[in-house]
């Protein structure tokens, strides 16, 4: 069976993506922000998922004002990168993992979220850049990823109580694969930061750390933040942050955080990442080989959850 | 446990210096927006560069929004239905980097925004609301830190 194993938070600054494409990481500027993924590209070579689960937001990429899912899940084979104005990305094509995404969208939608479904989709820096943080710019992507992007741009974006337990249900969906797979999901954008309007440029620190705390231990306290606030908070833009929340539902309720990094700035954003794993994880060689009794407590813990959500 | 609920659906109007972009800001802007994602297109681009006015009579704009779009104005084009992400495409097609519009939109010069993000960014207190409802007893941060350096 398809198992989740750890969950990720990445910014996705375009200018990150930008400073990798010039070749400026180099700079010391960049420097400060790269280096707080170091530990993570070892983190994840170690870890080797099968499949990336990606949730991201588009940046009127491939979805203008004329048609706006709220969740939008990529079931297509292939993900085209998008010319965003300044000619696409040169990174590799991004490879979808379509028969896993169909059981997802299947799952989900049964489960009463009511996904839109993408045969065709480009995708933009909101899902590139943070493959570029945790795989760094090899020839291919190491593994399939399966974009999901979900409405941030125009108001309301869904709630992060919503987010969070479409994340326990796409969770429900993997481990209903039958397929033996390890799955790390991504939860990008954010932290704190405002780009639009003579706001722009708050930054709120105060309130990042406060998040990354919740994330990793008080999870459901976080659903609870209404957009006002978090708009308030954490910027306009920072509303992005609801996104983390599916890769958080997606997850134990009880996870090790191994690894966070946190800067100031990356262009006009505050950098937050955090590297979160279920305590039951697939075994690095096959899943087979696992204990019957850790298994089966993991399940009754699994269900456990599910009936207090 | 009860979803997260919006108490009045343009409370964040009191957000100061902020046009959230929600349906109605949309619609209004709906071909200026649409003119932006044009520009994802490097003819199109091209184009809109040989003669922006010409360019323009393709989208039916209203006077301001076109107004906005040959003048630059920013902020103008968000209070006339403008998103940033479309907008941020047109500072593209003029060759500018992000911060040169953040720049504009706050009435700063790109070296001075550039050193305000340096520093740690335009700080919360006082920013939150034009009320002045929510400085500072409402404030969500419990923890205290230090702000810029990594742990772990």
């Amino acid at each position: 069976m398809a198992r989740i194993i750890a969950g990720v938070t990445s910014s996705h600054v375009p200018a990150i993506g930008a400073a990798i494409d010039n070749h400026r990481t180099g700079e010391p500027y960049w420097q400060r922000v790269f280096e707080g993924f170091e530990r993570s590209k070892e983190w994840i070579a170690e870890a080797k998922p099968d499949v990336v689960i990606g949730v991201y937001n588009d940046h009127a990429s491939a979805f203008s004002v004329e048609i706006i899912p709220t969740f939008a899940l990529g079931t297509a084979a292939e993900f085209p990168i998008a010319d965003e104005g300044w000619g696409p990305r040169p990174v590799p094509a991004v490879k979808g993992h379509p028969e896993l995404a169909a059981h997802i969208a299947q799952s989900v939608i049964l489960d009463e979220f009511d996904l839109t479904l993408c045969n065709k989709m480009e995708v933009d820096h909101g899902l590139t850049v943070p493959l570029n943080l945790m795989f760094g710019t090899p020839k291919e992507w190491p593994c399939p990823v399966i974009p999901l992007a979900v409405n941030v741009v125009q108001y309301p974006p869904p709630t992060g109580h919503r987010c969070f337990m479409l994340g326990k249900a796409i969770r429900k969906a993997v481990e209903s694969y039958p397929e033996d797979l390890k799955v790390v999901i991504f939860g990008t954008g954010g932290m704190s930061h405002q780009i639009s309007g003579q706001r722009a440029g708050l930054i709120n620190s105060k309130f990042d750390h406060a998040f990354l705390n919740d994330l990793t231990k008080n999870p459901k306290k976080l659903t609870r933040l209404s957009h006002l606030e978090l708009m308030r908070e954490a910027g306009a833009e920072g509303v992005e942050m609801v996104m983390w929340l599916i890769m958080r539902g997606a997850l134990d309720d009880k996870v090790d955080e191994v690894y966070r990094f946190y800067t100031v700035p990356a262009s006009n954003t505050a950098v937050g990442h955090i590297i979160l794993e279920n305590r039951i994880k697939a075994s690095k060689k096959s899943s087979s080989k696992k204990p019957v009794a850790k298994i089966k407590r993991a399940a009754a813990r699994q269900k456990i959850q599910r009936i207090r959500s | 446990m009860a979803p997260a609920k919006q108490k009045n659906e343009k409370d964040y109007d009191d957000i100061p210096g902020t046009y959230v972009f929600d349906a109605d800001r949309s619609r209004q802007g709906y071909h200026l927006n649409m003119f932006c994602m044009s520009l994802m297109k490097a003819e199109n681009r091209k184009a809109f560069k040989a003669d922006e006015a010409k360019y323009l009579d393709q989208f039916p704009l209203t006077p301001d929004q076109r107004e906005a779009i040959l003048k630059r104005q920013y902020n103008r084009m968000l209070e006339l239905g403008g998103n940033i992400y479309f907008t941020a495409k047109l500072g593209a097609t003029d060759g500018h980097p992000f911060q040169h519009l953040a720049a504009l939109m706050t009435g700063s010069t790109q070296q001075d925004y550039a050193d305000l993000m340096l520093r740690g960014g335009r700080s919360v207190e006082g920013n939150r609301s034009r009320s002045g409802r929510f400085e500072p007893k409402k404030a969500k941060p419990k923890s205290a830190s230090k702000g810029k350096k990594r742990r772990g």
